[in-house]
């Protein structure tokens, strides 16, 4: 365990994930004296890469890059510290009867490759990116600015909600009513607008299950579709980009400049309590008995640790507690790496390997999906898994030995809690499912495998602590976004507790590695303090 | 009839757009991939390939060829000792920049030197009564230039004595039965490697550097990927960045080496040595006659960002090179300069460009205003004046 240098900080940040970091970086750049304090051994939280085998580096959890918020690449200067999203050149979606859709970097052959599917679907493609892009640019100002607070008879909060009520009044009938039926409905309905190709659906219908108990055809998908499309890679909307060495080099990346604006980190230093006194938040206390004080305790942890472990829930409103324990989180999601002697074999391409440079999408139809979600609503995990492949050896040379590969896959459905059974008796068979199902795609698959990692939502939940293993930190569903996340009227990244705040995927805008809650945790910070309005 | 280089075969067969364009005469690919930018990250991330053949070569050979380079080229030959090479320019008398290449000292009396256009009658007539031959070998000899962080790991794999080779210092060596030189310079500010090779075993040194960079990410890159990365190195291009004053038709398009921030080239000007150009330069630095200086710029993230979404645009980030004059203006509205090659860097995730600016503005830091088109009107957006380059990792010189 690392030791703390002062006995007393401006700041602590409980949990060194990516939120924790960006809102560390934050305040210290400011001025503050901050500490981030790490449970484990590394930070990084869900966004770490690892040496599983040697030579090999595996993106244990989350996997790549697109809804990076591009001010905190700007404002942290994180290109002095190694910053680098490399670009995924391709998208490959195999289908089940040896047919698959290959789309690339030139968008009129992208075209004619939807065409090839289907000649409809060919501007309809075209009609779809440019309808979702114009909701998403709509909607990218709610990422970057602090929701109001509902609730609030504070007149600044009033003026907010008329700016917000103004905004959405000036966009286009169409966009807004775009938007409003991907924030409240299916993504199947939404996709059915556009489409006939089952191939081209399953592959865009893929964005609107990921990480949360929905199947296409259930509304609330089409929020998850949207958020999918609403990251942007070098300004292009639902572009995802392959960190340098993974999501932990981002990470680390985050770490050093965090660093390099004084913040200090300590790892292997799990807090067990924040302290308060009058309802004010004094510091933390860590498992091994050290007490170390601060004016403001940030928790980066989900809403379930932050308010009823980190502190005790008689100290808080009882709605709020409420509110709270009925957050959803149900963990959804399960990786399978796998380290590859080489690259798969897909059949009707021959010996090419170049389609692997991207994401290799096993959702060949929307039935596909829906199937798959099916038996979790059973509380079984998918016996033909939704699976998001990605090489990324084909990317980054450092990430396995020349001529050897490392594939993550993303895993959907595995629900969190299993219906007579449980994850320490049923991982290996989730792993043995993801292998068939991929075998049935790439023949000979299984002989490539020089190692395989399963990892179960209670593994997301043991290792990274996020409750039930949800990889949001909370489900992206309506009644937990926006105003309402993690809870009614406790939006804006405050606490009950005076000096405590919030700054993880659980809050606004959510989760994937967004760093937005960590930068607008900190701006609400910043902006308390220079008010005096709690007693920091 | 356009030539083909002597890796044709293979750049032919790795060019899977059917994209080509003519550079100096030669088929070149502009890209061999549909993402040029993926390309662009071989360069940055693992190791690239890139056929530079078409640049002319010179071979200047002579018992005074050591003393007749050091009067032709602005930069002090003398101090690019056998077995190291020199980034140079030459002038004309009145100081402005003629050309820039990069000249090999392959021995005591051998030179090999690149450049963009064809010098030959320009360097013959200067020769008068001196011991100097120049030949042009540009078809005799084929380069390939391979860099990137892997590129040392590649070329070490097939001349191991390339490992401690030091920055802008050259070897002979063999790839396989091939007798190559190989030099530690380039075009992109990264770490990397360019190596010269008879033509007639041109093709076999492709295949050996290909096979040693299986593994390793190895790409080979064209056009657009080789301007993108020249632009963050801050290493200039004719005819995008300056002309040749031999064919400008005024001094508006020419260019003194100070003005193109060149001026460390000259930092022995008060030795005897004698060059074209340097009574002219000299008398610019005393008179302070400069009329610009060549900057990096960096635009103002923020501001292009809320220019595009409050003109209802998504903010374009495209990498491709423009190579057209944006002209930068002060607070005030007065022209104070022009950008000349303007691109998004992926690996600084901001617009940058090369540009000139007054004299008095090239402090790195200061700020100046770059015009662009938004919804069809010119509109003003902030930047920030840098130092060349603006991307530049220690392994390029480590």
């Amino acid at each position: 365990m690392s030791q703390p240098s002062q006995r007393k900080y401006d700041a602590i940040v409980v949990g060194g994930g990516h939120n924790g970091l960006v809102n560390g970086a934050y305040l210290a750049k400011a001025g503050l004296s901050t500490l981030i304090v790490e449970r484990r051994h590394l930070v990084g939280g869900a966004a770490i890469t690892e040496e599983l085998k040697p030579g090999f580096w595996f993106t244990t959890f989350s996997y790549a890059l697109s809804l990076l918020r591009p001010d905190i690449i700007h404002e942290l200067e994180l290109t002095k510290h190694g910053f680098m999203p490399l670009l995924m050149p391709s998208s490959f979606a195999p289908g089940e009867d040896g047919d698959y859709l290959l789309l690339g970097q030139d968008h009129d052959l992208n075209v004619k490759e939807v065409s090839r599917l289907s000649k409809k679907d060919a501007d309809a493609y075209d009609q779809y990116e440019h309808d979702i892009s114009r909701v998403c640019q709509a909607m990218k100002p709610l990422l970057d600015n602090v929701a109001p607070n509902l609730f609030s008879k504070d007149p600044e909060e009033l003026v907010a909600m008329a700016a917000l009520a103004q905004q959405m009044r000036d966009l286009e009938p169409r966009v807004l009513h775009n938007a409003v039926r991907l924030l409240t409905g299916s993504a199947a309905d939404f996709l059915d607008d556009y489409f006939e190709s089952e191939l081209l659906k399953g592959y865009l219908a893929s964005s609107s299950i990921i990480g949360t108990k929905v199947g296409p055809r259930s509304q609330g998908s089409g929020l998850v579709l949207l958020y999918h499309n609403i990251g942007e890679h070098d300004g292009v909307f639902g572009s995802w980009a392959f960190h340098k060495g993974g999501n932990g080099g981002f990470t680390q990346v985050l770490a050093r400049a965090a660093q390099a604006f004084g913040a200090e980190i300590i790892l292997e230093s799990p807090v067990t309590t924040v302290m308060t006194v009058n309802g004010k938040a004094t510091g933390v206390a860590l498992e091994d008995g050290t007490e170390i004080a601060a004016d403001v305790v940030v928790s980066a942890l989900d809403p379930r640790r932050t308010f009823l472990q980190l502190v005790d829930p008689r100290e808080l409103p009882s709605d709020l507690v409420e509110n709270i324990e009925r957050f959803r989180f149900q963990g959804t999601s399960a990786k399978v790496n796998f380290a590859l002697d080489s690259l798969p074999r897909f059949p009707t391409l021959g010996d090419r390997g170049d389609q692997y440079r991207g994401f290799t999408n096993i959702g060949p139809s929307m039935d596909y999906l829906e199937r798959a979600y099916d038996e979790a609503k059973y509380g079984w995990y998918s016996s033909r898994p939704y699976i998001d492949c990605a090489i990324q050896s084909t990317i980054d040379p450092d990430m396995a030995p020349p001529g050897k590969h490392v594939m993550s896959c993303f895993i959907q459905y595995a629900p969190y809690h299993l219906r007579e059974s449980d994850w320490d008796s049923e991982r290996q068979n989730l792993g043995d499912t993801v292998q068939r199902t991929l075998e049935g795609f790439f023949p000979g698959f299984s002989d490539l495998v020089l190692h395989r990692e399963v990892v179960t939502p209670l593994d997301i939940e043991r290792v990274v602590g996020l409750t039930e293993g949800n990889i949001f930190a909370g489900e992206f569903l309506a009644p937990q976004m926006f105003f309402f996340r993690p809870a009614p009227g406790w939006n804006q990244y405050r606490t009950p507790i005076d000096g405590y705040y919030q700054c993880g995927s659980g809050t606004h805008p959510g989760g994937c590695v967004m760093g937005a809650p960590g930068k607008l945790a900190s701006q609400q910070i910043l902006k308390d303090r220079a008010n005096g309005a709690s007693a920091i | 009839m356009f030539r083909t280089t002597p890796f044709h075969p293979r750049v032919q067969s790795a060019n899977e757009t059917g994209l080509w364009s003519h550079w100096a005469g030669y088929l070149v690919a502009e890209k061999y991939q549909m993402a040029e930018k993926f390309e662009y990250f071989a360069i940055r991330n693992a190791v690239g390939v890139f056929d530079s053949t078409p640049l002319y070569k010179y071979r200047i050979t002579g018992t005074d060829a050591e003393k007749f380079l050091s009067g032709v080229l602005a930069r002090n030959i003398q101090k690019c000792l056998p077995g190291q090479a020199h980034y140079t320019i030459w002038c004309d008398d009145s100081g402005y920049v003629i050309e820039d290449g990069v000249v090999l000292r392959l021995a005591g009396d051998q030179f090999l030197l690149t450049s963009a256009r064809p010098n030959l009658s320009y360097f013959q007539n200067l020769i008068g009564y001196s011991r100097v031959e120049i030949e042009e070998v540009t078809e005799q000899l084929g380069t390939l230039a391979v860099q990137g962080p892997r590129s040392r790991q590649v070329i070490a794999a097939l001349a191991p004595e390339m490992e401690t080779i030091r920055y802008f210092h050259l070897v002979d060596s063999k790839i396989g039965d091939a007798a190559v030189t190989i030099s530690r310079t380039g075009f992109t500010g990264d770490l990397g490697y360019e190596v010269w090779v008879d033509s007639a075993d041109a093709l076999s040194v492709w295949d050996r550097i290909m096979d040693a960079g299986e593994g390793h990410g190895i790409l080979p890159f064209g056009q657009i990927a080789l301007l993108m990365a020249r632009i963050e190195a801050g290493l200039l291009l004719l005819d995008a960045d300056f002309e040749s004053s031999r064919f400008a038709w005024n001094d508006e398009h020419r260019s003194t080496p100070i003005e193109l921030g060149l001026g460390w080239m000259l930092r022995d000007l008060d030795d005897d040595r004698p060059f074209i150009g340097r009574k002219a330069i000299r008398h610019e630095l005393a008179e302070q006659t400069s009329r610009w200086k060549l900057v990096g710029l960096v635009v103002d993230w923020l501001d292009y960002d809320q220019m595009y979404n409050n003109a209802g645009l998504v903010p374009p980030k495209d990498h491709v090179p423009v190579t057209e004059e944006f002209m930068l203006y002060d607070a005030d509205y007065q022209r104070v300069g022009y950008a000349t090659s303007f691109m998004y860097s992926p690996v600084l995730q901001r617009h940058i460009a090369i540009a000139r600016v007054k004299p008095e503005l090239a402090k790195p830091g200061n700020r100046v205003d770059l015009e662009v088109t938004v919804n069809h009107r010119y509109e003003r957006v902030g930047a920030e004046v840098a130092r060349l380059p603006l991307y530049n990792p220690q392994r390029k010189t480590a």
